[in-house]
């Protein structure tokens, strides 16, 4: 049988078609393109193999170093965001008064923007720091802790309100059964809890891995990539490659390209782990 | 162990960290009421009599950002480019989930794609398509926006569709409504709570972009986040107390914003994710 | 139900129709785009652009770049469609970057304006940027803080006025003998904060290193084309660069600010601690005037303000004088229409001969320019600007050029200021900072 909807193709599908055309599928596939080659606006391009990325992972001493400084970022702040927002989530699901209103204060942060984010907590460091005759630029490890704290303050109420959805989620019987069964609290948030959430934990990884990789406005606003772009991250290293280096557009091109592949392979990676993790249990 | 006493301390322990949350909002706020050279070395002290300045940061503010355009342009983006997505998007997801074919398989993955791309992979390459196609003015950008937001807005909606049975399509069919009637009045009220969680992720994102409006249409038009961050680079040095009333000008629509609609933002972000 | 369906799709339609209105709707294509380079003279340039509407009837959009952003603001305008048609190139360098979008402007008036036409940068007989404002740049001090030292009974040192600093010796002798006496002078400290946070560290990375590589390309060939020569360098052995560190030294272990604070200062952070009389000296140049002036509660007059050469112990530095020069030329962009390029040309012209563009070329822009359609008489009135003039008529001393017009690149520049930053900060010794000048300079011509 013909499917009627078919006819509609023009109405349903064309618009977003289009308008996603423009905005990425042209843009990525002459992106992919253009960090294989040397220019200035596009329409001088001139086509030189690898050298770009050979630049890029070689002679450039801003993009490797940003990279690990990334790294590192995504691993401490994946951690510290997931744990406590989980710890909150447990909390904020048990019988204390008052469960609507912290929630409300904990995602609140969520909803500001990162660079308004980024000169909110500039402030506030740099008026610690002060004391101490310092400031956020004068030392990489503070804005290493500066970039850690602000993403956990802006990250931290997005993933409780998940984890809280998934712990709700669970079945009250099966607590109740096990509490009759004698078993402990941390026997019931080890054996019952954490495998009911697997599903928000995915989630929550997925969503924290990718937002501090791609990271940009926060960091631009809080350090800049201040001192002696010790605090850049990649996002913003690709950015100042481009815009702020004559001749090196090509190069900060191919550093996307390579962004682009690292991301792809964690988020893959990430969500295929976490997926079995699920099927196990 | 006493389950009373432990929840007591637990509450002590959540209204210690609400604290620590509402902290920096409130520090900005009294700041900004601040003269702007006493607030890089002292900023946690309330305003004194020599401090005090009334509205004069808002008013230097203001002034130099031209904030109340800014404002005007955000409003203007935000709302028109969360209205596009939402009725093209939920139309896109319906249709190519019920008509199965290579083409749409392909187009919902390529959509599927396009959520792990980081920005700077297109951000030159896109705006250049912009200019030359003419979108790099406040309307241009909406297209942009259903484009780049397709690819989250697509997904959500496609895996409810595909919990919804075909069988109320189809009665409405021999019912006799045409296509465009069976989408919209049967199909798209059963999509709306999904409607709401793509709208509100859509506005929390396209409210507070920078990078993507800077390089569109940031030298003609600023939006909120690009008037912030002129402030810094646009006078050589940062005005402390115009920046701190900016913030506090920047935070409140999103806050009002956040209160009116907050079931919606919370039940949206919760199911938006599950799904995800 | 189905009105209101139908109702939500005409409204859409119309919505896309908008869109596509919007997009075709041609731009002005005789209109001026003039993208402007300096912040602070934004407000007068748009003054400037509405007056010009109103006497010739020929719009000019005036944009101005954000502090530090020029290039980049450039590279995505001038790939837009409509790009600007008045940029500016900030030197050899810059025209290098940016020679396929410069108009030849050699029968243009405005190269006729020119006092000395071997300012223009020219290549193969063309004439491409021009020059529109001669600057200088030394060590700016406030008078009565000085004197206020030189009136101590407890003054260490033998000297008597400002003037009589003629070497890094005194002017080292003298800072030290005033830190020593910070309270009884009612300053913080003897020199502003050395602001090294980032792209505001450009009067050490390129201001204040263009004086010991100036000479040291000075020492190889006196006679030559200083730009010429410093593009020909392909390596340097910074042989001054124990010079470049005393003064560096004299500027941060007397300043208003601890050590560990460098980094967050920024230019105009201490052109207020100057104007706020909690500084006597800071090294910039007459640009910084409307900086001073626009402080709140400023306490510096006029009069006191004065401007001195940096010592920094080079042989033969005796009679040097202060850092005279220009890296801001105009250019017009080849890609734009003929009547724009035309329109460009007449407005810059109109600016910098007719009457009313003379008087804000002067009075409000503050330039003193290199074009011979200003009398003697029309210079700028401000303290900085008329110690510049002081300078260049004095023919006793021997002003240093802007040799840094001609530095590789902005990210050799950048890395010099990272590499000093770390060393004020302890993570870097000077031979580092030395050898990170060195290489990078081999790396970035290269």
């Amino acid at each position: 049988m013909k499917n009627p909807i078919k006819r509609y193709f023009p109405i349903f599908v064309m618009p977003t078609l289009l308008a996603f055309a423009v905005a990425f599928l042209i843009p990525f596939v002459l992106g992919f393109i253009l960090s294989f080659t040397e220019f200035r606006t596009v329409s001088d391009a001139t086509f030189v193999g690898l050298e770009n990325y050979i630049i890029a992972l070689r002679d450039d001493s801003t993009f490797l170093p940003s990279l690990w400084f990334t790294v590192k970022f995504a691993v401490v702040s994946v951690i510290t965001i997931n744990v406590i927002a989980f710890l909150l989530a447990l909390m904020l699901t048990r019988t204390v008064p008052g469960t609507s209103l912290f929630r409300t204060v904990f995602f609140m942060p969520n909803l500001i923007g990162g660079i308004v984010l980024g000169y909110i907590w500039q402030v506030i460091i740099n008026g610690v720091l002060y004391n101490f005759n310092y400031s956020i630029t004068s030392n990489a490890n503070f804005g290493f802790w500066g970039l850690i704290i602000l993403m956990n303050w802006q990250m931290i109420g997005y993933m409780m309100i998940i984890y809280i959805a998934g712990i709700q989620n669970i079945p009250t019987d099966i607590l109740e059964a096990a509490r009759v069964d004698g078993a402990g609290a941390l026997t019931i948030l080890r054996k019952i809890t954490i495998p009911s959430v697997m599903p928000s934990i995915t989630i929550c990884l997925f969503l924290t891995i990718t937002n501090s990789f791609k990271l940009f406005d926060q960091n631009l606003a809080l350090t800049a990539g201040a001192p002696a772009n010790k605090t850049q991250m990649v996002a913003l290293d690709i950015y100042n490659t481009f815009y702020s280096r004559t001749g090196f557009e090509g190069v900060g091109q191919a550093k996307a390209v390579i962004f682009f592949i690292i991301v792809a392979i964690i988020a893959l990676a990430q969500l295929k782990f976490t997926r079995g993790k699920e099927v196990e249990s | 162990m006493n389950i009373k006493l432990l929840d007591k301390l637990l509450f002590i322990l959540l209204i210690i960290m609400s604290a620590i949350f509402i902290f920096p909002v409130f520090i900005v706020l009294i700041n900004s009421f601040k003269l702007k050279f006493s607030i890089a070395s002292a900023p946690f002290l309330l305003p004194t009599r020599d401090t005090f300045t009334g509205f004069d940061n808002y008013i230097e503010g203001i002034k130099n950002t031209g904030f109340p355009a800014a404002l005007g342009w955000s409003l203007f983006i935000t709302v028109f480019s969360v209205l596009a997505i939402i009725v093209f998007t939920s139309m896109t997801a319906w249709y190519i989930t019920r008509v199965k074919s290579i083409f749409n398989s392909l187009l919902y993955y390529a959509l599927v794609f396009s959520m792990i791309v980081p920005f700077q992979m297109v951000m030159f390459t896109m705006s250049k398509t912009a200019n030359v196609l003419r979108l790099d003015n406040p309307i241009g950008i909406i297209i942009i926006y259903l484009g780049f937001g397709a690819g989250l807005s697509v997904f959500m909606f496609s895996g409810f569709i595909k919990t919804v049975p075909l069988t109320i399509e189809e009665a409405a069919t021999i019912d006799g409504c045409n296509t465009l009637e069976v989408f919209w009045r049967v199909v798209f009220p059963i999509l709306k709570p999904t409607a709401i969680t793509v709208a509100i992720l859509n506005t929390m994102w396209i409210w507070n972009d920078y990078l993507l409006p800077y390089l569109v249409i940031g030298n003609d038009y600023k939006t909120i986040p690009i008037a912030v961050q002129y402030l810094k680079g646009g006078y050589g040095s940062v005005d402390m107390g115009a920046m701190m009333a900016m913030l506090v000008l920047s935070i409140i629509p999103v806050v009002v914003f956040y209160l009116s609609c907050q079931k919606y933002i919370i039940k949206g972000v919760a199911s938006g994710a599950v799904k995800g | 139900m189905k009105l209101r369906i139908t109702s939500l799709l005409t409204a859409l339609l119309c919505l896309l129709a908008g869109i596509g209105l919007t997009g075709c709707r041609g731009k002005d294509k005789s209109e001026v785009y003039f993208l402007n380079f300096k912040p602070e003279s934004a407000s007068v340039y748009e003054e400037l652009a509405k007056l010009y509407k109103e006497e010739t009837g020929v719009s000019v959009k005036v944009v101005t770049a954000a502090a530090n952003n020029y290039e980049q603001t450039l590279k995505s305008e001038i790939a837009k469609s409509s790009a600007p048609t008045i940029f500016q190139v900030n030197g050899p360098v810059g025209y290098d970057a940016w020679k396929d979008y410069c108009l030849d402007l050699k029968d243009s008036k405005l190269y006729s304006f020119l006092t000395d036409d071997s300012l223009a940068i020219k290549e193969d007989g063309g004439v491409y940027a021009i020059p529109y404002v001669v600057e200088g740049y030394g060590i700016i001090y406030n008078d009565a803080i000085m004197k206020k030292y030189f009136a101590l009974p407890n003054k260490k040192t033998d000297i008597n006025t400002a003037e009589e600093i003629d070497s890094f010796e005194k002017l080292k002798a003298v800072a030290e003998d005033m830190t020593a006496n910070l309270s009884a002078l009612g300053i913080k400290g003897v020199f502003a904060s050395t602001s090294l946070s980032s792209g505001e560290d450009w009067r050490w990375q390129t201001h204040l290193l263009n004086i010991p590589l100036y000479r040291e390309l000075f020492d190889k060939d006196n006679n030559a084309d200083v730009s010429l020569a410093m593009l020909d360098t392909k390596e340097i052995t910074h042989k001054y660069s124990k010079n470049f560190e005393n003064i560096f030294d004299l500027y941060i272990n007397n300043s208003v600010t601890p050590k560990t604070l460098l980094g967050s200062k920024s230019v105009a952070d201490s052109m207020a601690e100057f104007a706020l009389g909690e500084a006597a000296m800071v090294q910039n140049g007459n640009w910084a005037w409307s900086q001073i002036s626009g402080v709140k509660g400023n306490t510096v007059k006029e009069t006191d303000i004065k401007m001195l050469p940096i010592y920094m112990g080079i042989e033969g530095e005796k009679g040097q004088g202060i850092c005279i020069g220009t890296e801001n030329y105009f250019a017009i962009n080849k890609n734009a229409s003929e009547e724009q390029q035309k329109n460009s040309l007449a407005f810059l012209e109109w600016l910098f001969s007719s009457e009313t563009g003379k008087k804000y070329v002067t009075e409000k822009l503050g330039f003193i320019t290199p074009f011979n359609t200003f009398s003697e008489t029309e210079l700028p009135n401000d303290p900085l600007a008329k110690e510049i003039s002081r300078y260049m008529a004095d023919d006793s001393v021997k002003n240093i050029p802007w040799a840094f017009t001609a530095f590789p690149s902005d990210a050799f520049k950048k890395e010099v200021g990272s590499a000093l930053l770390d060393y004020v900060q302890g993570e870097k010794k000077w031979e580092d900072v030395k050898k990170i000048i060195t290489d990078k300079w081999k790396s970035e011509r290269g």
